[in-house]
């Protein structure tokens, strides 16, 4: 179920989509962090699994998604057993010479041993099902689902409001309703990367995201997930 | 000028509604074929649910002409709406409590995206699976 790379099927299927006529680019730090090499990559660009499409943004508003990657393990019956999380994510990158777009080694390690400690529990549920460790009780779940408030929920309705304006044409007036529910929930990452992102491509993680993450201070980007 | 509601992840084109004072009114017609609810004697019903209009309020929900203000209905329910006037598009949001009773019920919310070939998966399809829901961005 779970390829030696991990999620590179996940990134290579998504930039397959967006830039189909263009080589698949994986930025050195992010390959560096990620653990992954040449072979690997090319070899899990080609997923076995399904790699969907999600437009609207439906799973990320269904599963509290307020960031990318982040993973919910999904048992036989259908039950959430450990809800959305960073996969493997972490902070390291905010470490990076934006100069020479290098991570210091030590950050890369880390980086490494945070995603190998995810794709061991994982690999410990798949072997272990309701008996691993990893597996959240129910009330583990109800703890870590927090409270949605009345602006995250009008921040997903006008998300959704600029996803149907910007699918029919009308870029500008979903420009603004982006820029509302970026405003309203400004700790939904998915929110005003993807208004930064429509606007221009790439901005994403240009100046005004790095700005965004600077004004974290001592906040985290990516919550840590204890294994 | 016609108004689509999208109402439960689906587009309506309305043709009996009018705006008036920001609330969107709708014919009973509109009403349940963009929402699904519909004027009963013992209130407005979907499916197996009914939601009583309290006597005292009645007006702020119905009009005389047979009239439903859908705005007024979804702020009864704690649900955001949102709308964009020089589009002529509303979108009626979920309430805050529904995702996290939804994450919380047992089952994992269902949905249904097309893979890069176009052909659709559900969640549900892979019921007797583990499933590890793993999320990237094109950003």
């Amino acid at each position: 179920m779970i390829a030696v790379a991990f999620d590179t099927g996940g990134y290579a299927a998504v930039e397959k989509f967006v830039r189909p006529a263009e080589p698949i680019v994986v930025p050195a730090p992010m390959r560096a962090i990620m653990g992954w090499t040449e072979e690997q990559y090319d070899r899990a660009a080609v997923p076995t699994y399904p790699c969907l499409i999600d437009e609207q943004h439906v799973v990320a508003e269904r599963y509290d998604m307020a960031n990318v990657p982040l993973a919910v393990w999904i048992d036989e019956a259908g039950t959430i057993v450990r809800s959305a999380e960073p996969a493997g994510a972490t902070d390291g990158f905010r470490q990076m010479d934006r100069a020479t777009f290098t991570l210091p080694e030590a950050v890369v390690a880390a980086g490494r041993a945070a995603r190998a400690a995810y794709v061991g529990a994982v690999r410990d549920w798949v072997a272990h099902g309701s008996a691993s460790r990893y597996v959240l009780s129910p009330a583990a779940l109800a703890d870590r689902i927090g409270e949605v408030s009345d602006a995250d929920a009008r921040a997903a309705a006008s998300f959704r409001l600029g996803c149907y304006l910007r699918e029919n044409g009308r870029a500008d007036a979903a420009a603004r309703w982006f820029a509302e529910a970026a405003k309203l929930a400004p700790d939904r990452w998915n929110y005003f990367r993807q208004a930064l992102d429509l606007n221009e491509k790439g901005s994403a993680s240009g100046p005004l995201f790095q700005a965004a993450v600077k004004e974290l201070g001592e906040r985290p980007y990516y919550p840590s997930v204890p294994l | 000028m016609a108004i689509t509601v999208l109402y439960d992840e689906r587009a309506f084109a309305t043709q009996g509604e009018r705006i008036e004072a920001g609330e969107l009114w709708l014919s009973a017609g509109d009403l349940h074929g963009a929402t699904g609810w519909q004027m009963k004697p013992e209130g407005i019903c979907r499916d197996e649910r009914c939601v009583p209009i309290p006597p005292a309020r009645r007006s702020e929900f119905l009009a005389p002409d047979g009239g439903f203000n859908l705005s007024a209905f979804a702020r009864h329910l704690n649900e955001p709406v949102v709308h964009d006037d020089e589009a002529g598009v509303w979108f009626f949001g979920k309430a805050p409590g529904a995702r996290r009773d939804a994450l919380l019920a047992g089952e994992a919310p269902d949905f249904r995206l097309p893979d890069l070939d176009g052909k659709l998966h559900a969640l549900s399809d892979y019921r007797g699976r583990k499933v590890l829901l793993l999320t990237w961005a094109s950003w």
